[in-house]
């Protein structure tokens, strides 16, 4: 039974509830990256963009074609990427190890927090001379400056991942008796495992950035030096080929560790 | 075994929150504790599983735990505590995996206890694909597979809806009618406890008291939801702590 009355008043109630979720978007990324690259293109061919302010994006590829096919490509890339191997999963393995103990150990926080504190904030380029006579001129140094760059962030995010994990499954496992070693393996690690994972993207990317900042101070071959060559000729193709390396690298050490979170945090939503 | 407190006091940053508590948990018999909110509880139960040690007064264990007993004291808490990147059989197994039992015996201990709680076919499935009540019938799993000689139920059920509760309850005296077990469950839920006690401790507000004492002796088996009997102890119980839970109530928190 309806009214005529209701009919005539009945309006649809208006929908507002959109917007503030996320959604997979993967194509938008890629579209501004090939929009960006055409306006330059354009840009310079036409003139509004000069050639001394950015370089035509297809003399870019043309110097990275270039590179690949003389084999300097490799040349410089293979002893950046064991650089960046050696020091990332020194530094990284290091600062988890040390994140662990400050964030189980009461002593070790109260000694090591301080220090970690005071070391955090220096730049670690600041102390590339001090490496060099302590490492040695040759990689040692670089995967020094490396190791010790991204040891510092990885400690603070695991020891704050470590302070995160459910006290209430820890609770749980004393309760079951479990051991020491077993609640730190079975419960602390896996919890900590989000939080330490979101530390290393940030790590690495520091990681990167050190590599080229120590090979540009002395290194014969590598994307750093490969870079300062061609800043100090002022080559633009050259100087951003290199970059877009840089970025490449960057872009796939993300991928790697998109990988091993969908590996090992598969039990997240 | 059965477990024994006497004169048990605690306070937390001076705040006294129990006194002079004396209570035993006699073997086979699920005791309830039931109290406003922040009347210890909790706590009380935290010190019978040894996770707190009072300031006052002793909890003893009086005898010794069967044979074949992994975990005397098992606890079953309220937000279930399982680990969320262990499937079901995983979380239940992690209990056993520090007893040096074989592979092949933890296995056959993990199905039997699923079967028992009727888990079977999601024996591989994550907590975030189960319901509350499926993560507490795994919890209770989890408690039953170390074959505790007391479990120490912390509100259960309290973070259930009321229908996945009466499911869950009747889940429990099942279990209690097959093999009777020795249980302290902690609720503030009245019909919750008279379902499932045999014995009820009323605790006052903070700091908490034993206010009485109250001897359930209708068997399990015989009690039902709705059933008039327990009606009349559930109402007796709610006059004796209304007035204690609206005082409770208008306390300022932790103030």
């Amino acid at each position: 039974m309806r009214s005529l009355l209701v009919d005539k008043l009945a309006q649809k109630v208006a929908f507002r509830g959109g917007g503030f979720t996320f959604q997979s978007r993967r194509w938008v990324g890629f579209l501004v990256f090939v929009v960006l690259l055409l306006l330059a293109e354009w840009g310079t061919r036409s003139g509004v963009i000069s050639p001394l302010t950015l370089p035509r994006p297809t003399d870019v590829f043309q110097t990275f074609v270039e590179l690949y096919s003389s084999g300097l490509l490799f040349q410089h890339l293979i002893p950046s990427l064991l650089r960046l191997l050696v020091g990332a999963a020194l530094g990284a393995s290091l600062g988890i190890a040390v994140g662990l103990l400050i964030g189980l150990f009461s002593f070790v926080r109260a000694g090591l927090l301080p220090l970690v504190a005071a070391i955090f904030p220096i730049p670690k380029i600041a102390l590339l001379p001090l490496f060099v006579i302590w490492f040695g001129i040759d990689e040692g140094s670089k995967y020094a400056l490396i190791a010790f760059g991204t040891f510092t962030p990885t400690v603070v995010a695991t020891f704050a991942a470590v302070d995160n994990v459910d006290r209430t499954l820890i609770r749980m496992g004393q309760s079951f008796g479990l051991s020491w070693v077993s609640i730190v393996r079975k419960i602390v690690l896996p919890g900590a495992m989000p939080g330490i994972l979101a530390g290393l993207r940030i790590s690495l990317a520091i990681a990167i950035i050190l590599l080229v900042a120590a090979e540009m101070l002395g290194a014969e071959f590598g994307i750093g030096a490969y870079i300062l060559e061609a800043g100090s000729l002022y080559d633009l193709e050259r100087l951003f080929a290199g970059v877009v390396i840089l970025s490449v690298l960057g872009v796939l050490v993300s991928a790697v560790i998109g990988a091993v979170e969908r590996r090992l945090l598969d039990w997240r939503t | 075994m059965e477990l024994r407190l006497s004169k048990v006091g605690h306070s937390y940053a001076g705040r006294e929150v129990l006194r002079g508590i004396d209570l035993e948990v006699p073997q086979g018999q699920i005791v309830c504790i039931v109290g406003p909110s922040g009347c210890g509880k909790s706590t009380l139960l935290r010190m019978m599983g040894g996770l707190e040690v009072p300031a006052q007064g002793d909890v003893l264990q009086v005898g010794y735990p069967p044979e074949g007993c992994l975990n005397p004291l098992t606890f079953i808490f309220q937000d279930f505590a399982l680990l969320p990147w262990r499937s079901v059989a995983g979380n239940v197994s992690l209990v056993l995996e520090d007893h040096p039992i074989g592979r092949a015996e933890r296995r056959e201990m993990v199905a039997d206890v699923l079967a028992r709680t009727r888990l079977t076919e999601f024996a591989d499935a994550l907590p975030r694909q189960l319901s509350g009540g499926m993560k507490q019938r795994v919890a209770i799993a989890r408690a039953l597979v170390v074959r505790p000689a007391v479990m120490l139920m912390d509100e259960p059920l309290s973070a259930l809806d009321s229908q996945t509760r009466e499911l869950l309850m009747d889940d429990l005296v099942n279990l209690w009618i097959r093999q009777p077990f020795t249980a302290v469950y902690v609720t503030h839920n009245l019909a919750e406890a008279v379902r499932l006690g045999h014995r009820i401790f009323v605790l006052s507000r903070r700091p908490g008291e034993l206010r009485e004492v109250i001897q359930l002796d209708k068997p399990l088996a015989e009690r039902g939801y709705g059933d008039a009997e327990l009606e009349v102890q559930q109402k007796h119980l709610w006059d004796l702590m209304r007035a204690e839970a609206a005082a409770a109530d208008a306390e300022l928190v932790g103030g």
